[in-house]
């Protein structure tokens, strides 16, 4: 560069003596000439003020550190007259002051010149740090010289002008040599001040291009960095929004719209359980720990098992966000999954294998077969304790027993050999041995099974033999059993049969009873209407003649015709109760309810019977209450009770007096009417039979009283219908209270 | 029949039976009793007879021989010449739901046999007696009985 420089000298010294030479500013390479009104500050000469401008026109085409301060130097030499001057600029970062532009030195003299910062000897440095302007005048001894800073001007006297932008900062960021012993003035004050705010402009520009290739350069490299990451990286801000997010996160989480729509769905759905796995309160539940993520592939669909670490991130600038790292850890769960399970299986073979073991050797154990494993030669290998109670010689044994122990081993033998010979897998024989303590015969079953080898080598033979005594002696009990049981059953069936039978007889004979019953009611009833028809024109004539219809009687004809009447009303009375019952039983006396007062009843029951109050001489006392409310029954019946009862008091007393009485229970909704005589009274054994059908207590064909023996069953059986009940309280010899009991709201 | 005197002013009743002593019973006492009796044997009869000769009252028996006594008191009360006349029913069928079916049939009243003739009379006093705005207005015997 100072090489350049020197050249420029050389072409623009000339150009300088043109321009004085035209009284104007001279053309200047690069320079557009524009006249400008500029204050300089220096008076009204015109020509400063232009190439003032000059300079400040060079300025602004140049952007270049070296270009503009070559040019200013250049303006410096040629316009004020410092033909030699040095620009050193202080870099970021750096603790030296480099030489960025120089006039009228040779190359090699500034080329490897600097100023270092730290030297704080060095006057430079203090005029820099101190922004204070310095002369060195030429040394004119040894330690004149030795004060003096070195520079390329060696002894020549010089000024320091530190470079600096006021208002700013107040720090230098370079620094002006200019040699020469002539004082500087307004004009190179001015210069400096234009000069310094330029490399100010050019130096920020500067840094701040250099900062942002950096930064683009460190961020290609970071996004360089993590899109070489095979695990899905991301950043979300607070709301779950992606903002940045490497290759591997982008085709996990963003489909474009040509994408399928699979493809898309499975987006949206990892985009789904991203954000609820990163929620606010997710994250807060969990904190920074690792969690696990199941998301979809887009590209196949298939489950992705994902560990996710979420790390808040706070910045004051862009606001807190999410770094979120997504590890693949599908294979590693399916791997470990896999080797869980295989040893899961591997522990319960090997439980079953041992249980097996044991289950064999307990199944052996107790069995109480005998068992016998022979080898492929014939030979015992192994045999059970009931095994060898059949086979081995005991201690001790009798010469018998061992004779029965060896015959039962040859029996076995042969059985063996038999079946090593055949090709059957399985034979089932019988062999006749002996009991070797009873030497009783014993016929076993033999169950003989060949175990083969992987390759078919006939192993071992396993025979298990079975007591067959027991057997052939419960098929004997079995088959007497049965036959009493089929003796049993042919009785059983025989006897059911009868009863059946019988049943059904039974079952006939009942509907027969039913239709007689029925019949005998209905005949009941029509026999009584048919003895009535007469029975009323036999009366009725009786009382018109009795009231002298025919004319008056003679005293005897009137006792006689009396008496018909007396006799016919009776036989009357019997044909009407015997039609109540048949009635009743025939189930033709339906209820019919009313609401009637029971003093006005009892009034018309009293009045029905004055005519044998008035021949029997008794005192009849009537205790019912005038206020008692009325009740809802069947008056008809409640009345033909009443009636029944108080004639049959009149009828069995002679002496003293009867009562009637009513009382109603509000409590439990009922009323009772009572009737109490001073009569011949019922003995307590015979109190409960006077309500018995054809009852009447005497008798004999010469009875003392009168009546049917029905009236008392009628009562019993109307009040039944009316949900009510009599009961009698009686003494023999004192008298008898018949109490009637009704419900005081009757129902159908 | 009757050895009383014709009264001008007795009431006349249509005495219906189908057997023949209790209607010859019941007769003898009403006419002995002051009244003047026409008899029926059956129900078609007794509404011939109840048209012919406009009794005061009617005793129907129920059970009867060509036409009951329920068929023959409903025509009696459907037709405008016989309706206001009163029926009593007479019955030996005491049973219960016999009285409803006859006041249905449009009985006035009901009695139940066998019942003494002075009992019969009391009953169709009562009827006779009770103020009706219906009753026809009592009339004079001009008609002679007819058996």
């Amino acid at each position: 560069m100072p090489a350049r420089a020197a050249a420029l000298v050389a072409v623009a010294a000339p150009r300088r003596a043109a321009a004085k030479r035209n009284g104007s500013a001279a053309p200047y390479t690069g320079i557009p000439r524009v006249r400008v009104a500029v204050d300089t500050g220096a008076g009204d000469d015109a020509e400063m003020l232009a190439v003032r401008v000059r300079l400040l026109e060079g300025f602004v085409a140049r952007a270049e550190l070296s270009d503009c301060t070559q040019l200013a130097l250049q303006w410096l030499a040629e316009v004020l007259g410092f033909t030699r001057s040095i620009c050193l600029v202080r870099p970021e970062a750096e603790q030296s002051l480099f030489v960025v532009g120089s006039w009228g030195m040779t190359t090699s003299t500034v080329a490897s010149y600097t100023v270092s910062l730290e030297d704080w000897n060095n006057p430079l440095v203090t005029a820099f740090n101190h922004r204070k302007e310095l002369f060195f005048p030429a040394p004119h001894s040894a330690a004149d010289r030795k004060r003096r800073p070195s520079t390329p001007f060696e002894d020549a006297a010089f000024h320091a002008v530190p470079l600096g932008v006021s208002g700013f900062s107040e720090d230098s960021f370079g620094i002006l040599l200019v040699a020469g012993s002539e004082a500087i003035g307004a004009d190179f004050h001015w210069f400096v001040s234009v000069f310094s705010q330029r490399i100010d402009q050019i130096l920020r520009q500067q840094a701040l291009t250099e900062g942002d290739r950096k930064q683009g350069r460190e961020r290609s490299l970071l996004y360089s960095i993590i899109n070489a990451v095979t695990d899905p990286i991301l950043l979300t801000d607070t709301e779950g929004r992606l903002l940045i997010a490497n290759a591997r996160a982008l085709t996990l989480f963003t489909a474009s719209e040509e994408e399928s729509e699979g493809r898309r769905g499975a987006v949206r759905m990892n985009n789904m359980l991203l954000s609820s796995a990163l929620s606010s309160k997710a994250i807060e539940e969990t904190g920074a720990t690792r969690r696990e993520l199941l998301l979809v592939n887009p590209v196949d669909g298939s489950d992705l098992v994902f560990e996710l670490l979420s790390t808040v991130t706070e910045d004051p600038r862009q606001g807190s966000g999410v770094v979120s790292i997504l590890r693949n850890v599908t294979d590693l769960r399916r791997a470990s999954e896999e080797i869980e399970e295989n040893y899961r299986k591997m522990r319960i073979a090997e439980v079953q294998a041992r249980a097996e073991s044991d289950r064999l050797n307990l199944i052996i154990d107790s069995v109480a077969d005998p068992i016998v494993v022979t080898d492929a030669a014939g030979a015992t290998s192994l045999m059970n304790e009931p095994a060898e109670r059949l086979f081995t010689i005991p201690q001790r044994a009798s010469e018998i027993e061992q004779r029965w122990v060896q015959a039962n081993d040859a029996h076995f033998s042969s059985f063996i050999a038999g079946m090593l010979v055949s090709a059957d897998q399985r034979r089932v024989g019988e062999i006749g041995l002996v009991d070797p303590k009873t030497g009783e015969a014993m016929p076993v079953e033999a169950i003989a099974g060949k175990i083969l080898s992987e390759h078919g080598e006939l192993t071992a033979v396993v025979t298990i033999l079975h007591d067959r005594r027991e057997a052939i002696e419960k098929a004997l009990l079995y088959e007497q059993l049965k036959q009493a049981s089929d003796e049993l059953e042919r009785k059983i069936q025989a006897a059911t049969a009868d009863i059946a039978q019988q049943n059904e007889l039974l079952r006939r004979q009942a509907i027969e009873l039913e239709q007689a019953s029925a019949l005998k009611s209905q005949f009941l009833a029509n026999m009584s209407h048919e003895f009535r028809t007469p029975l009323n024109a036999m009366l009725g004539y009786t009382s018109m003649l009795l009231q002298g219809v025919a004319g008056d009687l003679e005293p005897p004809v009137k006792r006689q015709l009396g008496r018909i009447e007396s006799n016919g009303r009776h036989l009357l009375t019997i044909i009407n109760e015997i039609l109540d019952i048949s009635r009743i039983e025939a189930g033709r006396m339906p209820l019919q309810l009313s609401t009637f007062r029971i003093p006005e009843l009892v009034g018309e029951v009293k009045a029905e019977l004055e005519p044998i109050i008035m021949r029997s001489k008794l005192t009849i006392t009537v205790d019912v209450p005038r206020d008692l409310k009325p009740i809802t029954s069947d008056r008809q019946k409640v009345k033909q009770i009443l009636l029944n009862l108080l004639s049959n008091a009149l009828k069995f007393t002679h002496h003293g007096g009867v009562t009637i009485a009513a009382r109603q229970h509000a409590k439990e909704r009922t009323m009772t009417l009572s009737v109490t005589d001073t009569g011949i009274g019922i003995a307590p054994a015979d109190q409960d039979r006077v309500f018995e059908d054809f009852r009447q207590l005497d008798n004999s064909p010469t009875r003392a009283y009168g009546g049917t023996g029905l009236g008392l069953s009628i009562c019993r059986r109307l009040a039944q219908m009316l949900d009510g009940e009599i009961t009698v309280q009686s003494q023999v010899g004192k008298g008898s209270t018949f109490m009637l009991a009704l419900p005081v709201k009757g129902r159908k | 029949m009757s050895a009383t005197p014709e009264k001008p002013d007795r009431p006349r009743v249509l005495l219906v039976d189908d057997y023949p002593d209790a209607r010859e019973m019941y007769t003898e006492y009403l006419e002995f009793s002051g009244y003047e009796v026409i008899g029926a044997g059956n129900g078609l009869e007794a509404l011939q007879r109840a048209v012919d000769a406009s009794p005061d009252i009617i005793l129907m028996d129920l059970s009867l021989p060509v036409m009951d006594g329920w068929e023959a008191t409903r025509r009696l009360k459907a037709d405008q010449r016989t309706a206001s006349i009163p029926v009593v029913a007479l019955t030996g069928h005491a049973l219960a739901g016999i009285s409803e079916g006859a006041k249905k049939a449009g009985c006035d009243a009901f009695v139940t046999k066998p019942c003494l003739p002075e009992d019969l009379v009391r009953e169709i006093k009562r009827i006779l007696d009770a103020p009706s705005t219906t009753r026809k207005p009592r009339r004079s015997g001009k008609y002679a009985k007819s058996s």
